[in-house]
């Protein structure tokens, strides 16, 4: 293998060697000065340039429209449809200019390729042409940004007053997350408690911590705004929900959020993209470390009367770890006083 | 030092002096030079070499994107320990592979290599100076580099790895040894490399604007410079105020890593153990980062369009449309790099207002972007376009910048970058817009310039078979990105094995497709490489003029020597866009042939050009 790889090489070095001393040669032979300009390589460039551009379209309108359910996602988000509207204006806008500019350029390079006889058009500007596409651009530049900064302020704006709260933290490499419980608080907590079992820090001296209760998977309902508290404990990372269209980075000593409200139950996205193991999943999407790559956690999102029902199943964490608890208060009560001060 | 000062006396003395001038000994011409070309050079080849390494890095991590399941311990006695006991590329290895590869490329090549190589050959040939303001900074701004380039080569073998938190080197994860293996020496060794280069590039670009500014030859008003010396200019200018910001972050970085503050540390926990460290900010470092982090995205593509727009007009026998358009779009893009950096963090934590205002001013410099591309369309309209490789070049570039510029609309516009946040269409609109339109940018100038860089001139054919492949090759290597990006692929994963059930297939062909196209267009530099050196010693030997070019670098001899022009040096009568005027019998008026001589073609605007 190898050596077939390497006679290649030596192949191919040999045939840029021979191109090389061929054209060179035949070059001096044929005494052209050194910037003959009209020659076949010219039209050869000018006709390959519009080949290219042609056949590169068609390539891409073939792949944009035939593999378009593989690189676009549902939407699964009550604001996922304004961002992706927004986006394919956008792509409307964009594309258009693309096109256009695109056609120009390898259109004009084909057309006005040297010819001898010819001598090009001395037109050093035009400022009335400058104007129009300096202000055309600016004007619908405004357009876009009027419209993405409305949504933007929609999207991260105040969460509504009866958003389910939810603390997800990120560690490296996994997620963590904590329900605030029945009576609806998160209890405070401080990086300083960290520990193995206790992997969020959470102070037990705080009442409201005590119905806290820590699950394997997160689970939201359906059609109720959902506000993520996140944290991370080491490093930066990302909350990235690609099918919520919705993202916050994670970042150590400063809590972040975001909220959304979810539109398509997990059982909903099965029976959509027909694949019986579909998952949302939280993925982490700021470099991490080692295994940033497999950093995720699974997102179950479930109809209202289904997420209530599981979530007074679940047991308070203190109830699941009594022993850490009665330890805690025992050795840590006081410490904590002083921590918090 | 003696020859800035003789180009204020009269023009008789200068000529006596510059007759004896010619003994130097091998390490005053070709190692410690103090002459601009030389210098030029020894950016250039350093350049090649950190191109070659930084591509030879992309296609390793790109076999690991593309053939996930590949055995490379063929390559184990290059890479060695570098594999996993399978033969795979170990995953934090991955991630010190893509953070060098853009370094490298960033800082080393499409910074250094660029602006090095040709602010330093063309701002004294192209304004009429003998050498730069300071000889001496100028030596040591590439010796510096050469440093910088020895500590950073130097990271790349020590115990642990490379520094691999990203290039952007986003604290904690660069700050702490503990997160990942590559924060421990090899980020030290990272950061004080970046410091020499922040020296190299600080005494380069000083001396840069000094010259522009103070050694204009006669009759080269600001307005009748190339657009080429414009771009450097304010390039020069972009660096001189941005890099600053980044060396005062790395030594934050620094203290931060080595004496226990904690200006970005706070409320961490890390390896089984909370540190001390309180009060710090992480997002005040990318703040810091993207400060310069963002200007220096236009100290790259500018020299580029700079090149590209000296390249168009010479090779369409056309004026550049618009000339005062484009110095002012230059100008107004300058102005607003530094206003816009925070559009690298809209989800980053920082305030939702913050957000709003950069999206407005980040919209904004799409304009004079778009300005400059037009008018290099405009420019191409109705021209007698002449394709030499530089040429294609050029325009290989302007249809990069105008891909990957439009994509940074989507990008740009803060609600929608909530989805592409750091996935793949990131990787997909920089990598057009900055990095494969600045390395088009870069090829056109050394195909152009070579004539007057070595005195010979490359190979036209090979010139052609690596412009189609490379400019095909690129598309077919980043455009793809776009549809995994729109997907909601992660960059800096090192595999997709464990990445949402049952999305793994749906872009494993177009992965391999990618890798295969990144690595033929890598081979195929070595074409231009070939052709690069082995012109070097036998190519045909130039002409002086063979671009039939209008800027006065053509009326040097075939190879200046010390000094550049023999004589006095010529006086500049008109602007440098003076093709195909009509009237005139030829198709260009060098810039150096006064209107008195040409009343044939003169015009009544003339004089204010």
């Amino acid at each position: 293998m190898n050596l077939i790889i390497g006679i290649i090489l030596l192949l191919s070095l040999a045939v840029v060697f021979l191109l090389f001393r061929s054209t060179e040669i035949l070059s001096v032979a044929k005494k052209k000065i050194t910037h003959s300009f009209e020659d076949s390589n010219n039209s050869f460039n000018a006709i390959t340039g519009v080949i290219f551009m042609v056949t590169s379209f068609i390539v891409v309108f073939w792949y944009s429209y035939d593999q378009f359910e593989n690189y676009f996602l549902p939407m699964a988000s009550q604001h996922a449809p304004e961002v992706e509207m927004l986006f394919w204006a956008t792509m409307a806008v964009t594309f258009t200019v693309f096109l256009i500019t695109q056609v120009m350029m390898f259109y004009f390079g084909y057309r006005y390729r040297y010819n001898k006889n010819r001598k090009a058009y001395f037109y050093p500007e035009n400022h009335k042409l400058e104007i129009v596409w300096t202000v055309v651009p600016a004007i619908v530049l405004v357009g876009l940004v009027g419209w993405g900064l409305y949504k933007w302020n929609k999207i991260m704006g105040p969460p509504p007053r009866d958003a389910e709260i939810i603390e997800i933290v990120g560690y490296q490499f996994a997620w963590a997350s904590r329900y605030p419980g029945p009576d609806n608080e998160l209890g405070n907590a401080n990086y300083k408690l960290i520990d193995v079992e206790n992997i969020v820090g959470i102070d037990f001296t705080d009442t409201s911590s005590l119905d806290d209760f820590m699950p394997r998977e997160i689970h939201i309902p359906k059609g109720k705004p959902v506000l993520f508290k996140i944290k991370a404990r080491d490093v930066i990372h990302s909350v990235y929900l690609p099918y919520m269209r919705s993202q916050m980075n994670a970042v150590p000593g400063m809590p972040t959020q975001m909220w959304f409200i979810p539109t398509k139950t997990t059982a909903e996205m099965r029976e959509e993209t027909g694949n019986e193991n579909f998952n949302f999943e939280i993925v982490c999407n700021k470099i991490c470390g080692r295994a940033h790559f497999s950093m995720k956690h699974t997102v179950i999102v479930q109809e209202e009367w289904e997420y209530i029902k599981w979530k007074n199943e679940q047991k308070s964490w203190i109830e699941k770890n009594p022993d850490y608890y009665a330890n805690f208060i025992k050795n840590n009560s006081t410490d904590v006083a002083t921590l918090n001060d | 030092m003696e020859i800035t000062k003789t180009s204020t006396k009269p023009k008789v003395q200068e000529h006596d002096h510059h007759d004896d001038h010619h003994e130097q000994s091998f390490i005053t011409k070709y190692i410690f030079s103090e002459d601009h070309k030389m210098i030029a050079k020894q950016f250039l080849i350093s350049g090649i070499f950190w191109a070659i390494m930084g591509g030879a890095l992309s296609s390793l991590f790109r076999i690991q994107l593309g053939f996930p399941d590949m055995d490379l311990t063929a390559l184990s006695p290059i890479i060695g320990n570098w594999l996993t006991p399978q033969g795979k590329i170990d995953p934090e290895v991955y991630l010190a592979l893509i953070t060098m590869h853009g370094t490298i490329m960033v800082f080393f090549v499409l910074t250094a290599g660029l602006s090095g190589t040709f602010s330093n050959f063309l701002i004294p040939l192209q304004i009429g100076a003998r050498d730069m303001a300071s000889g001496f900074m100028n030596m040591l701004s590439y010796w510096f580099f050469f440093l910088s380039s020895i500590v950073m080569f130097i990271s790349i073998f020590v115990e642990g790895g490379p520094a691999s938190g990203g290039w952007t080197i986003y604290p904690p994860l660069s700050a702490l040894p503990q997160a990942v293996s590559g924060s421990g020496m090899g980020m030290t060794l990272w950061l004080i490399s970046m410091a020499l280069f922040i020296v190299s590039a600080l005494l380069g670009s000083l001396n840069y604007i000094t010259t522009v500014i103070n050694l204009r030859t006669e009759g080269m008003t600001f307005f009748r410079m190339p657009l080429t010396i414009w771009a450097f200019l304010v390039t020069a200018i972009l660096g001189v105020l941005s890099f600053p910001v980044l060396l005062s972050a790395a030594l934050l970085l620094i203290m931060d890593r080595s004496f226990g503050t904690s200006f970005y540390l706070s409320d961490i926990y890390i390896a089984g153990e909370a540190l001390s460290n309180q009060g710090g900010s992480a997002i005040l470092f990318q703040h810091l980062f993207w400060f310069l982090g963002h200007p220096e995205v236009y100290i790259v593509i500018l020299p580029s369009l700079g090149i590209t727009s000296e390249i168009i007009a010479t090779c369409s026998r056309k004026p550049i449309f618009g000339y005062r358009a484009m110095v002012y779009s230059i100008f107004g893009i300058g102005v607003l790099s530094f206003v816009v950096w925070a559009h690298h963090m809209f989800i980053s934590g920082m305030n939702p207002f913050l957000g709003s205002v950069f999206t407005i001013l980040t919209l904004i410099i799409a304009v004079p972007s778009a300005v400059k591309a037009f008018n290099y369309i405009a420019t191409l309209w109705r021209g007698n376009i002449v394709f030499t490789p530089a040429m294609l070049f050029s325009i290989g570039l302007v249809s990069f910048f105008i891909s990957g510029g439009l994509t940074g609309l989507f990008l740009g516009n803060s609600v929608i970058d909530i989805n592409l946040h750091d996935t793949y269409f990131v990787v997909a609109h920089f990598h057009i817009v900055m990095g494969s339109a600045s390395f088009f940018g870069l090829f056109a100038g050394v195909y152009h310039w070579f004539p007057k860089m070595y005195g010979r001139m490359m190979n036209r054919t090979l010139g052609y078979i690596h412009f189609w492949v490379t400019f095909i090759g690129a598309y077919l290597v980043f455009f793809p990105l776009h549809y995994i990006g729109i997907a909601g692929f992660p960059r800096r994963y090192y595999s997709f094995t464990n990445f949402e059930t049952g999305r793994i297939e749906s872009f494993i062909d177009l992965n391999t497709f990618v890798s295969f196209a990144a690595i033929i267009t890598f081979i195929a530099q070595f074409i231009f490489l070939f052709n690069f050196f082995y012109s070097i010693y036998r190519g045909r030997k130039a002409s002086k003029n063979p671009w039939n070019s209008n800027t006065i670098e053509w009326t040097t001899p075939v190879e200046p020597g010390h000094g550049n022009w023999p004589g006095a040096i010529p006086k500049v009568e008109r602007w440098p866009y003076d093709y195909s005027k009509p009237g005139s019998d030829k198709d260009f008026i060098p810039q150096n042939i006064p209107l008195s001589k040409t009343p044939e073609s003169n015009m009544p605007d003339d004089s204010s050009r």
